[in-house]
């Protein structure tokens, strides 16, 4: 078999990695930044927290290229949905038509 | 006919498909149908990460408040379970392709203990909201979106709904409506997840799973590890999104 075996170590690696991601999000929560950064900062650690999940857990690292294109596609099309949405929405004050 | 033999070995094992070539070939098309699965997955509950960053922005002030009066160290300590699930269902997949059999039902015992306890606390905090009269419109009958404000001046009462500068009752029930879909959905899933882990269970104590034949213990742990995967986003983005407003 060419299947890739992680090893138990990396495991208890990436569980304790997700353990003090969600110590360091909640801590951060009630810190005050500047320029309302707590959602970018909140959401990094959560996007830092689902790479490892995805890359160690779901054993993405390992896996074909076929999975790392049908995974970066999904990504893809779910900011196109942001995307436009958010360039409708966001600029609906720029023009004076009355609505 | 040696070498027939040792095609037989190959070809041989029961749960081989006769449209699969062997058994690798077998495994990774499951593997990536599961991932073609998650995609759809993606997208569903990014229509509603959608509906949710939309209105936050329309309501931030309402978003704050009614995230405020969620509980948060249940929700932490509930993505702390689902974090540690995660973790023994990682490793039942291992015990899965090393084939070691007892770690391995023991593992996929603990995962779905884990999984109903996450559902106990996640009930807990729904009834919390019941009591507080904060279930959105009418889905309870006879019991409408009404929560007590909280007045300036008054004792704190935990009970009542805090409203920020800017934020009304009818926004914080937007934010109540999309919470209680986004975790509802999210239940759903975990509620499904324990229904394949009890099949896991079952299939694995009869000894199904072995070494070359261990796709089903894969794809599922795939499906859990998602599940695990938009609540470390909902934590954050429902129960903490207000806490530095003071």
């Amino acid at each position: 078999m060419s299947e890739h075996i992680v090893s138990v170590r990396v495991y208890i690696t990436i569980f304790m990695v997700l353990l003090v991601g969600t110590a360091l999000t909640v801590l951060a929560a009630f810190v005050d930044f500047p320029w309302r950064l707590n959602t970018i900062v909140a959401l990094t650690i959560a996007t830092i927290k689902a790479t490892f999940v995805v890359l160690y857990f779901m054993h993405v690292r390992y896996s074909t290229r076929l999975v790392w294109v049908i995974l970066t596609s999904a990504l893809f099309w779910m900011g196109i949905l942001f995307a436009f949405t958010f360039s409708d929405y966001l600029t609906r004050d720029w023009i004076s038509i009355q609505r | 006919m040696a070498s027939h033999a040792a095609a037989e070995d190959i070809h041989g094992h029961p749960a081989l498909q006769h449209h699969f070539e062997n058994m690798e070939q077998q495994r990774e098309a499951g593997t990536l149908g599961m991932w073609i699965f998650l995609v759809t997955e993606i997208m569903f509950f990014g229509g509603m990460f959608l509906a949710y960053a939309l209105y936050r922005t329309l309501y931030p002030a309402a978003f704050a408040s009614g995230s405020n009066h969620l509980d948060i160290t249940l929700g932490a300590v509930n993505t702390g379970v689902l974090i540690l699930s995660s973790f023994t269902m990682a490793m039942a997949v291992y015990f899965t392709q090393v084939g070691n059999r007892r770690p391995q039902i023991i593992c996929l015992g603990l995962t779905l203990i884990l999984g109903l306890t996450f559902l106990g606390i996640k009930a807990v905090e729904y009834h919390d909201k019941y009591e507080d009269h904060l279930i959105p419109g009418h889905l309870i009958p006879g019991r409408p979106f009404d929560p007590v404000v909280q007045e300036e001046g008054q004792p704190v009462d935990h009970h009542k709904l805090h409203l920020l500068p800017g934020a009304t009752k009818e926004k914080v029930e937007m934010f109540y409506w999309i919470y209680f879909a986004m975790t509802g959905m999210h239940a759903l899933h975990m509620i499904i997840g324990a229904g394949l882990l009890t099949f896991l269970l079952i299939y694995s104590m009869k000894g199904r799973f072995d070494p070359e034949y261990h796709s089903p213990v894969e794809v599922i742990g795939l499906y859990w590890h998602f599940v695990d995967i938009v609540w470390i986003f909902l934590f954050p983005l429902l129960y903490l999104l207000g806490r530095h407003y003071h």
